[in-house]
């Protein structure tokens, strides 16, 4: 490679194809033979570029093609999004919609008592806000305690480990949608799960018509969609943990819930932090599993955030962009911090390591 | 020698044939046409593009079905981003102004359009100050009424109230089809679908007056409140299933399946269901329309329809003038009509030869057809004045919100009105 820890270093000279590995010592390999052709045609199209432009800024050249795709993608938007936020009307493009200031933030906050969504102007909004605080405490708080109880089971030298690891993580790997659908034709009035309870002498159960059991049934089933996800991190993070550590508690006579409250659980926690604020931002950014499972309802009972946005902008009759884009800037305001909490919480665990 | 000289000769030949064949035939201009279906109007509609593809070679229509959410949700943005189609089949026709390709210009005979059509309808496309636009037609003329499982009345011994009474009001129909579902065990009684253009018409015939004399929109009033209460009361005793109101979020839904499953005795839509109907029923139960109820305001149902129009950002205006020409000729509306089962909103069309042996169906639409000279000037007004936009989805959302007890109906009252104004606010109106 012509490049080494920000170093030039010997570029090769060789024909094409035929650098690196020498067949003397190597049996000659179709793969690497042509992982070393590309290589070589890459270092013969960044080497006048590099002395060109010298060594230091070549990595400038690595990052620009992930940040033309950011920019573009990313904080494009972004900017586009505050342009309506600050703007009204129901014209698509910016340059058509009147400047109106705070306007649409001040609707959203139009309230006479923040804890009563009725007194609220944009009532939905706040509704939404409430919906979203109550799945996010119970939904993360179940997650993680599920999480780190399957964790701790598969943890454990248990008969067809990794059969029940592969289970665990199978969900994960569905679409949110799919998995929605599922449901919600096991769930539904006239689902399989009505139909059991009826065939065995019951009366059909409103699952999904009733705000108590649609909220329960949306927590139960994101748990079950992503836990997978987060058991896998937790297990990553239990095997980490030195088993002469155990071993020593053992000859000290310590019990098991001895030793997970004294042992597990303090050298876990670094993992579990994060585990708990990745959990946070995907709760507060559901939206994808809701909207096929109960489209945001009974009335508004399972109305999230994003979902809130989504109406406001793109189902309602009068696509109010500049709301919908005004709800977004405060919801990333809210990912913002939790963000930087993450990061935090991340870099207070890398020093004490 | 000479075999070789043949063969390059004729080797020649067929290279120069084949250049000539590349640059003469010119591939057909691709037109598409976003379309949703409510029974077999899609397949009526691609039998009759057939024939015209096979008269105009240079044209080839391809036809995008989505579902009818997507028409309503999506297809406004597409249009308004420049991503539309070329033409579309929709019924939220003021959501678009602005955007139509203008066919006066293009198409062959604009005096024919203009003498074919109702001049309210045409002109429900245009925006303010706008006189002489010619963006589509209406390919369809609806009416909302209510279906009745006549079966389920006949077995409950139950006489079918407009049998016998010219006025039957909305209180008088629940109380028959709750007595007909409880005799015949039917699950539910009554429904209607999650529209805010569907409990239009009920609310006009109980008394509400949307539309003052000054220009102003006021949702409170006696009819207002009263058909609300109705509603809620369907689902406060049980009478509806829940499903359709309450467990849709924030869309439109229909309440026909349970009608077509003979899971309801009573059931609130409109003419497009026809078709369905004659195909999905079949011989298992007998089904009628019956006027709409009478109240204090009178006995309407909703005008409505869909429209088939043509965008702006079309690249082929001219193809797409001609394909809009053949669609909206007298003969292929008519046909279009009889096969699809649908009321035409062409004046000119004369009696029509419904295609259905299906007695129940051609009775349905003498109906339909019936309800036509009772539908209100506010009924009108609501659907084309261009402010429909702002006041159905309110009422729809508001109300299921006190159905599933967020609210209460003075607070949704307050909420809709609010909404409305926020609504034309935002539009600029």
């Amino acid at each position: 490679m012509f490049y080494s820890r920000g170093c030039p270093v010997s570029r090769t000279t060789a024909p094409l194809g035929t650098s690196i590995s020498s067949p003397a010592t190597r049996p000659p390999n179709l793969i690497q033979f042509l992982f070393n052709g590309f290589v070589d045609v890459i270092d013969r199209l960044m080497a006048p570029l590099q002395n060109r432009l010298g060594v230091q800024r070549m990595a400038y050249i690595f990052v620009l093609p992930n940040l033309l795709i950011f920019g573009i993608f990313i904080i494009l938007p972004m900017i586009l999004n505050l342009s309506y936020a600050f703007t009204g009307s129901t014209e698509l493009f910016p340059a058509d919609r009147p400047f109106i200031g705070g306007d649409n933030f001040a609707r959203l906050f139009e309230c006479t008592n923040f804890l009563d969504p009725n007194t609220c102007r944009e009532d939905v909004y706040w509704r939404a806000i409430y919906n979203s605080t109550a799945f996010v405490i119970v939904q993360v708080a179940f997650m993680v305690i599920m999480a780190l109880i399957s964790a701790l089971a598969l943890n454990r030298k248990i008969i067809l480990r990794a059969f029940f690891r592969s289970v665990f993580f199978y969900p994960v790997l569905l679409s949110p949608v799919v998995v929605a659908l599922i449901w919600k034709w096991i769930l539904q009035q006239d689902g399989l799960l009505n139909a059991v309870i009826v065939s065995l002498g019951g009366t059909r159960v409103p699952f999904l018509l009733s705000a108590d059991w649609a909220r329960l049934w949306v927590i139960l089933i994101s748990v079950w969609a992503q836990m997978g996800f987060f058991t896998l991190i937790l297990l990553a993070g239990l095997q980490a943990i030195p088993s002469e550590l155990y071993e020593a508690a053992s000859i000290d006579g310590a019990s098991p819930w001895a030793s997970f409250w004294k042992i597990t659980l303090p050298l876990l926690t670094p993992t579990m932090t994060v585990v708990l604020v990745l959990a946070l931002i995907r709760a507060v950014q559901v939206f994808d599993q809701v909207v096929p499972f109960t489209n945001g309802g009974p009335g508004t009972a399972t109305t999230y955030m994003v979902q809130y946005i989504y109406n406001t902008g793109f189902t309602n009759q009068t696509r109010e962009y500049g709301l919908a884009a005004a709800a977004s800037v405060l919801m990333a305001l809210i990912l913002f911090t939790l963000t930087i909490v993450q990061l935090r919480v991340t870099r207070a665990g890398q020093n004490e390591a | 020698m000479k075999k070789s000289h043949l063969l390059l000769g004729l080797i020649v030949i067929l290279m120069l044939a084949a250049t000539s064949i590349t640059v003469f035939a010119q591939d057909p201009v691709e037109l598409r046409i976003t379309w949703y279906n409510d029974s077999n109007e899609g397949e009526v509609l691609r039998d009759l593009l057939d024939r015209f593809e096979a008269e105009n070679p240079d044209i080839r229509v391809v036809v995008d079905t989505i579902p009818y959410d997507a028409i309503l949700n999506q297809l406004p943005v597409d249009v308004q981003a420049g991503e539309g189609p070329d033409m579309a089949r929709v019924t939220d026709q003021a959501a678009y102004r602005g955007f139509y390709l203008d066919l006066r210009p293009l198409v062959a005979d604009a005096a024919y359009w203009d003498e074919s059509f109702p001049a309210a309808a045409l002109a429900a496309l245009r925006e303010e100050g706008d006189e002489s636009g010619l963006y589509g037609f209406p390919n369809q003329f609806t009416v909302s009424a209510p279906y009745i499982n006549r079966t389920l009345f006949e077995q409950a011994g139950i006489e079918v109230p407009s049998d016998s009474m010219d006025a039957v009001s909305w209180e008088e129909w629940t109380e028959a089809a709750a007595s007909v579902a409880q005799a015949t065990g039917t699950p539910y009684a009554i429904t209607m679908d999650r529209s805010g253009h569907r409990f239009a018409g009920p609310m006009f015939s109980q008394g509400a007056t949307l539309f003052n004399e000054d220009g102003t929109l006021t949702i409170d009033s006696e009819g207002f409140r009263s058909m609300a209460q109705i509603l809620v009361d369907w689902h406060t005793r049980g009478l509806t299933p829940v499903e359709v109101w309450v467990g849709s979020g924030g869309t439109y839904s229909a309440g026909a399946d349970f009608f077509i499953n003979g899971q309801v005795v009573m059931y609130m839509s409109g003419s497009w269901q026809v078709g369905r109907f004659a195909n999905d029923i079949g011989d298992a139960f007998d089904w009628a329309v019956v006027p709409n109820p009478t109240g204090p305001g009178g006995s309407t149902g909703m005008p409505g329809g869909t429209f088939m129009v043509a965008f702006g950002d079309t690249e082929h205006p001219a193809e797409v003038a001609r394909v809009m020409d053949y669609l909206a000729s007298a003969d292929v509306l008519r046909e279009f009509s009889e096969r699809s089962l649908f009321i035409p909103a062409h004046l000119g069309l004369g009696e029509l030869n419904f295609a259905t042996e299906n007695a129940l169906a051609e009775a349905a639409l003498v109906t339909f057809a019936s309800e036509v000279p009772k539908l209100t000037d506010q009924a009108y007004q609501l659907q084309y004045g261009g402010q429909g936009f702002a006041i159905n989805n309110p009422i729809r959302d508001r109300l299921t919100q006190v159905i599933a007890g967020e609210l209460s109906l003075d607070d949704a009252v307050a909420r809709i009105q609010q909404d409305i104004d926020d609504a034309l606010a935002t539009a600029g109106q």
